[in-house]
């Protein structure tokens, strides 16, 4: 096969055929459902008369739509009760492992995979949810896909591709204090764009990105589709093997050290070409702040609100003013001069127990600031909430002010009660601050825990590196 | 699925870029467990003053007149011009289900995402890429003559402006095929079954793992 990179190993090792124009028929090994983006597709299903190919490929989960406080009472929603109930009622009759909302391995699918050995390294991962890319932090081959896909792999256990571009995205030295895997996925989008790993699959490598825990390593990949690319991905190494050794899904005794021998090999050789290299310095990076309606629109917190004035391109320029407007910011303001009035710990990309950790070591025997109106902390999984209350992390946030929540997705996308009122600034953890993302006219800044804990505590954006 | 061969059809520009599907489609439809229904939501909270949920009477809900969608001389557009990186952010298919349900037949912008180009295919609906200048200058045309379209020939491969200009476009020949014909891809791979079923017995016996 000569030199190959990460991905050509993934990919070479699940084409089914091949079409002359080079569309390739890939074999996909996991499968992750949730509710919002699979009722059609087992509805079509149904209406064709077709059945699952593996049922037992497929991983279902609630995490959208659940709420986050008073479970036990159930969804009040009925439109948002019915597509749980729609899930629940879809797996039992298609013979789908399912965790209902009130098992403890429930949780945001992109948490709970990962966390049960349901990702292993070597596999294609697929789930109707484009932060899917988060589990190529196993050195899988992970993205998101569309509703009609989901019913295809459903069917056929196959999707229908066209290989992607490879770039890698090479972060060599040592973050400084303060710095997450967080904060290099922002400095990453802001030097490529949104749109700059549009049409690639992305692998992140370097001595930075070697240091980083796994749970690092989820949180960069995750926003890898924010660059625009499908998937994100990180080489195999001691970290994954170690993370995945006795995890539920995880394969066991003489089949453990079969894969784990395999799972060695899934690295790029060395001298593999990529089409595109991006390089970062991980000493240059600082604690980001997105200032806008696109995760590109950051910077670092020790600088300012940009001013579109100085923007030569006009659609750039018009899309920052358009921003700026939104977000009720004015050029040139320092960031730490923001305040805020709500924050939010907690999504696909940062609610897992070292995110919990790290905001409650900032949150540690201080007060949420009195001009923040809420402050939640939503854990990633009903085990990752389990953890942290044997850590006694709860007690330290409700100490703080902050509220303990049941996990889910919540306000990363506000599809349940969790929401920004209009005009409201919001410190959160996730991935979108789109224009409505959180709550129609709510205002979004992303940054990392440790970022959103110090800003609850001091009602404005604080350079943690300094604290 | 809705075959696509040709459309002579009203353009409305929509002039901002990185558009995302949230606003495409905001969060509180994707509470639906219906494909259709989507188009009197699309860019809900750009095309409407209030807030909206589902099951509103959207022919009751205040517009908002400065929205272009909503300027009479668009009424009845197929083909939404578009900028840079259009459709990026969530996968969710109620992005295309609602372009398509509010009557869109095609999309042209200089780059799409990945997911939503992808997820048009299988709803009817063309996304074309163009060079930013060539869409740039069909942005000018657009807004400088009421009543404007465009001609789209996916067998061509062509955009046929008033003016007669022709804008070769790229299509990949697979989709190309599937989208001429309204082909159900599900449909197509089953035709492949014995190659599948050989792949899978192979890669059980290499990772068995994946099978325990």
């Amino acid at each position: 096969m000569g030199v190959q990179t990460l991905y050509d190993k993934l990919w070479n090792a699940h084409v089914v055929r091949q079409e002359a124009d080079g569309t390739a028929l890939i074999y996909i090994d996991r499968h992750l459902v949730h509710e919002v983006t699979s009722p059609q597709a087992f509805e079509g299903l149904k209406l064709a008369g077709r059945k699952l190919w593996r049922s037992a490929s497929i991983l279902a989960v609630a995490d959208h739509n659940v709420p986050t406080k008073g479970r036990a009472q159930g969804i009040a929603d009925p439109i948002a009760r019915l597509q749980v109930e729609t899930l629940d009622s879809n797996c039992a009759e298609y013979g789908v492992n399912e965790f209902k909302m009130n098992d403890v391995r429930q949780g945001i699918v992109h948490v709970i995979g990962p966390e049960q050995g349901a990702t292993l390294p070597g596999m294609t991962v697929v789930c109707g949810d484009s932060h899917t890319s988060t589990h190529g932090a196993f050195a899988a081959l992970a993205f998101g896909i569309g509703t009609s896909e989901v019913e295809h792999v459903m069917a056929t256990q196959c999707l229908l591709m066209k290989k992607s571009k490879a770039m890698l995205v090479l972060v060599d030295g040592v973050l400084g204090r303060g710095v997450t895997a967080k904060d290099v996925a922002l400095a990453v989008i802001g030097k490529i764009g949104t749109a700059g790993g549009t049409g690639c699959a992305i692998e992140f490598a370097g001595s930075a990105i070697c240091a980083l825990s796994m749970e690092g390593r989820m949180t960069l990949c995750n926003m890898a589709i924010e660059a625009g690319a499908r998937a994100g991905m990180i080489a195999a190494d001691d970290t994954t093997i170690d993370y995945l050794k006795d995890r539920p899904f995880a394969p066991q005794g003489e089949l453990w050290d079969k894969a784990v021998a395999y799972w060695r090999t899934l690295h790029s050789d060395g001298g593999a070409q990529f089409d595109a290299t991006i390089k970062l310095d991980a000493a240059q990076i600082r604690p980001q702040v997105t200032w806008g309606t696109s995760p590109e629109m950051v910077v670092a917190v020790d600088g300012r609100v940009p001013d579109p004035a100085t923007m030569s391109d006009a659609v750039k320029r018009e899309g920052a003013e358009r921003a700026l407007q939104y977000m009720g910011l004015k050029a040139n303001t320092p960031i730490t001069e923001i305040n805020i009035d709500k924050v939010f710990i907690g999504s696909c990309t940062n609610a897992r127990i070292e995110d919990m950790r790290a905001a409650a070591a900032v949150a540690k025997g201080k007060h949420v600031a009195p001009n923040v109106k809420l402050a939640m902390v939503v854990p990633g999984s009903g085990l990752v909430k389990q953890q942290a209350e044997q850590e006694g992390l709860d007690r330290i946030f409700v100490a703080a002010g902050f509220e303990w929540r049941d996990p889910g997705c919540s306000m990363c996308l506000a599809m349940n009660d969790d929401r920004l009122a209009p005009g409201e600034r919001c410190a959160a953890t996730s991935n979108r601050n789109f224009e409505g993302r959180q709550g129609q006219g709510g205002r979004t800044h992303l940054v990392s825990p440790e970022m959103a804990a110090a800003a609850a505590i001091a009602g404005h954006f604080v350079d943690v590196s300094t604290i | 699925m809705q075959k696509f061969t040709l459309l002579d059809g009203l353009v409305v520009p929509l002039d901002r870029a990185n558009v995302d599907t949230d606003a495409i489609i905001p969060k509180q439809f994707l509470k639906s467990i219906k494909r259709s229904g989507f188009g009197p939501n699309a860019f809900d909270e750009w095309r409407y003053l209030d807030h909206g949920e589902p099951g509103m009477d959207n022919s009751k809900r205040k517009i908002n007149p400065d929205f272009v969608l909503n300027q009479p001389r668009y009424q009845g557009a197929q083909v939404l011009l578009a900028r840079e990186n259009f459709g990026c952010g969530s996968s969710r298919e109620h992005a295309p289900w609602a372009l398509e349900d509010y009557g869109f037949r095609a999309i042209i912008a200089p780059s799409f995402a990945d997911i939503f180009f992808n997820n048009c295919f299988k709803n009817g609906l063309l996304p074309i890429r163009l060079d930013a200048e060539k869409v740039d200058a069909l942005f000018k045309a657009v807004e400088a003559s009421v009543g404007y379209k465009l001609k789209v020939d996916l067998e061509q491969q062509t955009i046929t402006a008033p003016d007669g200009t022709v804008y070769k476009f790229e299509v990949e020949a697979f989709r190309k095929h599937c989208l001429m014909n309204g082909l159900d891809d599900i449909g197509l791979t089953l035709q492949h079954v014995g190659e599948i079923a050989a792949f899978e017995a192979k890669h059980r016996a290499a990772q068995p793992w994946l099978y325990a």
